[in-house]
């Protein structure tokens, strides 16, 4: 893993990208300058980018902040178009056209005494703000993370600080237990009768799991959404979401959820609408790169 | 002649004004509207009565001496007519292009009882258009006002529509240190994200930001206030002497039928903020996609239903429809709108309300099935009250529905501070626009729900006034119009040109 970081300087530049780190081929970790966000920013909230002015405003998960050095942590998939070309012009010194948040609700940390804090693909780096401030309000913290190998692990170490028990589960077992991150949580359950809330994060597909799992139990399971957005403010209505009987915003109602009331069918048709858009630009993407001769573009 | 004997003979006709050709124009996003030239504005200032009691003022909003303007205008002085308009109103290349002027000034202008009524909006857009080609900013006196300390009051705006503008402007001139915090990327408010390039060109809107920076005013976009520091906060710990809240009413409604959530359902608030904010119509030149329906229903009447209608017909949709629960006489939006609509060829189904919209059963929308209305009895507003008829119901084969059916209170100031709210999520303010908190304004649609530009305007024009008497700054205005019974002629950018002998001044630079 290679982290770059750039020299201490006093006269940082707004939104300028101060580390650098590439926990795989496609994910990486920016921490940006921004000492009102990070001293505003609580565990739960996102903020919305502009990586340049003709770029898309993408929501990403304030994964952590640090209040004394001014900075937040953004853990970025690089998937398509945007974030595939942020992989590229994100370095230590660059600076993103614009930062707006931290939008959303934040988390309830409520008095729950044991947790469990599911992190799956994506969602790994979003649950630790969460589960460190679970940690910090006297709860005992179980981690589940997932992972598709041994490659893509990140954040063990920050997560085995906080957490009183941390199970890494792997697709093909290269770490930890073999299997999704459901196993994790059933065995978690298993083990512990008392669990009094869940907290999952991760693509859709698996907070539905997870739900799943625990919804038997009866346990207090919450998610957290990511729709398609826009704004992030309110205004367009993009990020609607059906919860239990009614219609959400999940950025200015959200973006968390009670995962038993959520309609996670309708969010993934939902997430689907732009799919055509999205393959058009990323390939125009990746063949812009390789006529420059790019060496991302056969990583994309 | 004229059946009607009047004092001086008049055009009978309104002047025409010249426009894109509306099958050229459906395809681009050109202004469709070219304005009057000289000789056209001249003309039709001519058909001005110069009425003793015009009611054109007391019919504008925010009372702009209408004739005063025009005669000026005739007499080809157009820096006095500009300062004629600005002395009121500090947007008029804006207001001349939406302002909904049937409803207001020409709605009651004499003329109009028996020709069609001087086209005022028209001749304030020529002036308006005149002074950003002649960068006329009014370089206007700055009042010096200093806070107890010595410095000047620091005065924070929140939101950049229209309501924050006029405020920053007002406070600006009035010698305060202003910033107007943007959660956008971009200043400017619906101007900016609502109302599409061929009404309102994003270089009209860009002018008038360049004018309030070049009276001090600072802006700072990307900030979401709430959330990125709260409106307490700025009270009590980032030093603001008072902060004005225009943060508009951008909440979308969506109907709540069956199939809301279907792709291909979008608020107009996302088609137009995708189309114009995020310029999604140059897609895969920008990033931010907008996939366009072949057969567009946009449900809805007033303005913004007008904007998603025309935005879907110039991104090249095929049939682009309007459904309307009401008849055209109840359509809310700008006359002219409708008009061009009309021209350009998007079809209305009034007394049509949506019942259903049906998917593809892929997720996506199929057709949209609606119901024959017929008008009842009138409702609370006078306007009478839409009645399904029974068994009537019908399909519209479609592949987006957008919905431009009005908006609610923005929840996140709300969220964040103990302002006080009323029922529906708007804030509460007193006849000064104070709201719960000391110091803290607000105005514009967050206040009275969706309105217009020139009435936000005018409340962020209002606040400023209260602000000033609340922190003890002398607003000069009121006395000389007082002593003159016109002090308008003679004020600059409304600050009376003999306060200048008695008040210490700066220019700003
Ligand atoms: C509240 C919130 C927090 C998020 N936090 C993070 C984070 O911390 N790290 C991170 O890597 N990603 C996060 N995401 C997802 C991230 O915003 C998307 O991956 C990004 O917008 C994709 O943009 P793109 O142009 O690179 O890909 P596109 O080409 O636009 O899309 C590629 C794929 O990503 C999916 N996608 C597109 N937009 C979104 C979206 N808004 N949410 C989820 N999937 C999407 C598409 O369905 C498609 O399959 C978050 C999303 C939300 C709503
Ligand atoms: C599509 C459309 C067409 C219209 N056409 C017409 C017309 O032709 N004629 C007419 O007179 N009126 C028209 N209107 C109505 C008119 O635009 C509004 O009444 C007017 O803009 C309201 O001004 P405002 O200052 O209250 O708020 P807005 O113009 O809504 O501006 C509010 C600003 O505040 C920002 N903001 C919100 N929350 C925060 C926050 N927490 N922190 C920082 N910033 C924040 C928003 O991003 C926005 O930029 C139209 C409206 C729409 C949507
Ligand atoms: S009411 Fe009409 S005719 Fe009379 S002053 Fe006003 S614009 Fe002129
Ligand atoms: S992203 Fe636009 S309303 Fe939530």
């Amino acid at each position: 893993m290679i982290t770059k970081t750039a020299p201490i300087r006093s006269d940082k530049k707004p939104f300028e990208i101060l580390t650098r780190e590439d926990y795989s081929p496609v994910t990486y970790m920016l921490e940006v300058h921004h000492p009102q966000m990070a001293r505003a920013a609580q565990p739960g909230q996102f903020v919305i980018v502009m990586s340049h002015a003709t770029g898309e405003r993408i929501p990403l998960t304030i994964a952590d902040f640090d209040r004394e050095k001014g900075t937040i942590t953004l853990v970025i998939q690089a998937v398509g178009k945007t974030t595939m070309e942020m992989q590229q012009s994100c370095q230590v010194g660059t600076v993103l056209y614009g930062i707006a948040g931290p939008m959303g609700i934040p988390s309830h940390v409520s008095s729950a005494k044991k947790v469990v804090c599911v992190g799956g693909g994506l969602g790994v780096a979003p649950v630790y703000p969460q589960a460190r401030a679970q940690k910090e309000n006297g709860a005992y913290v179980i981690g589940v993370l997932g992972f598709r190998n041994k490659d893509l692990v990140f954040w063990e170490d920050k997560f085995r600080a906080i957490c009183d028990e941390l199970i890494i589960c792997t697709d093909d077992g290269s770490a930890g237990i073999k299997g999704f991150v459901t196993d994790g949580i059933k065995q978690a359950i298993a083990k512990h009768p008392d669990i009094d809330e869940v907290v999952a994060i991760g693509p859709p597909v698996m907070m539905k799991a997870s739900a799943q799992a625990t919804r038997a139990a009866g346990i207090k399971t919450m998610v957290s959404l990511n729709p398609i957005m826009v704004d992030g403010t309110g205004m367009c209505g993009g990020c609607r979401v059906k919860v239990g009987e009614s219609v959400k915003f999940a950025c200015v109602d959200g973006p968390d959820f009670d995962g038993h009331q959520v309609d996670f069918d309708d969010l993934m048709v939902r997430l689907k609408r732009y799919k055509e858009e999205e393959r058009v630009a990323t390939e125009r993407w990746s063949e812009s790169c390789r006529m420059n001769g790019s060496p991302m573009a056969t990583a994309a | 002649m004229a059946k009607k004997r009047t004092v001086r003979t008049i055009h009978q006709e309104r002047t025409p004004v010249r426009e894109l050709d509306p099958l050229i124009r459906a395809r681009n996003f050109e202004e469709v509207n070219c304005g009057y030239t000289e000789l056209e504005a001249i003309r039709e200032s001519e058909r001005c009565l110069f009425c003793p009691d015009p009611k054109c003022i007391a019919g504008c909003p925010v009372s702009v001496n209408i004739p005063d303007f025009i005669q000026k205008l005739g007499e080809r002085d157009y820096r006095g007519a500009y300062d004629v308009i600005t002395a009121t109103n500090l947007l008029p290349a804006v207001c001349g292009r939406v302002c909904p002027q049937e409803n207001q000034c020409e709605g009651v202008c004499t003329v109009g009882e028996t020709l069609v009524s001087v086209a005022i909006g028209r001749m304030e857009r020529f002036i308006g258009d005149l002074a950003i080609t002649n960068g006329w900013i009014n370089k206007p006196y700055i009042q010096p006002s200093r806070s107890t300390n010595g410095a000047p009051f620091k005065i924070g705006i929140v939101g950049s529509g229209p309501s924050g503008m006029a405020c920053a402007a007002d406070m600006a001139k009035a010698g305060c240190d202003v910033t107007v915090f943007e959660a956008f990327h971009e200043a400017g408010g619906v101007l900016r994200y609502g109302i599409p390039d061929f009404r309102l060109p994003n270089t009209v809107v860009d002018a008038e930001i360049e004018k309030l920076k070049q009276l001090g005013v600072k802006f700072e976009c990307n900030v979401l206030v709430g959330r990125l520091f709260t409106i307490e906060q700025m009270i009590e710990e980032e030093g603001f002497h008072a902060v004005f809240i225009g943060t508009g009413a951008g909440y979308p409604t969506m109907l709540g039928i069956p199939g809301d959530s279907l792709n291909g359902v979008l608020s107009a608030n996302e088609l137009l903020t995708r189309c114009n904010l995020m310029r999604a119509r140059d897609f895969p030149n920008v990033d931010t996609p907008l996939p366009l329906g072949k057969h567009v229903v946009v449900v809805g009447a007033g303005n913004t239903a007008m904007d998603a209608l025309r935005v879907s017909k110039r991104l090249g949709a095929e049939s682009v429809t309007c459904v309307y629960r009401r008849s055209k006489t109840e359509c809310p939006a700008r006359a002219e709108e409708v008009h061009h609509a009309e021209q350009e060829g998007i079809e209305f189904h009034w007394l049509s309300n949506p019942v259903e919209i049906l998917s593809d059963g892929d997720g996506s929308v199929r057709a949209i099935r609606c119901i024959r209305m017929e008008l009842g009895a009138p409702d609370d507003s006078g306007r009478r009250r839409p009645v399904p008829v029974p068994g009537s119901e019908f399909e519209i084969e479609t592949d987006e529905v957008v919905y431009a059916i009005g908006t609610n209170a923005n929840p996140i100031i709300g969220q964040t501070s103990k302002l006080k709210l009323n029922k529906r999520g708007y804030i509460e303010t007193d006849n000064k626009l104070m709201t719960s908190i000391a110091g803290v304004f607000a105005g514009g649609d967050i206040v009275t729900g969706a309105a217009t530009v020139i009435e936000a305007m005018g409340a962020g024009r209002k606040a400023a006034r209260g602000m000033k008497a609340y922190l003890g700054i002398r607003d000069v205005g009121p006395i000389h119009r007082g002593a003159t019974g016109d002090g308008r002629a003679t004020s600059l950018f409304g600050i009376d040109a003999r306060e200048h002998n008695f008040t210490r001044v700066r220019v700003a630079q």
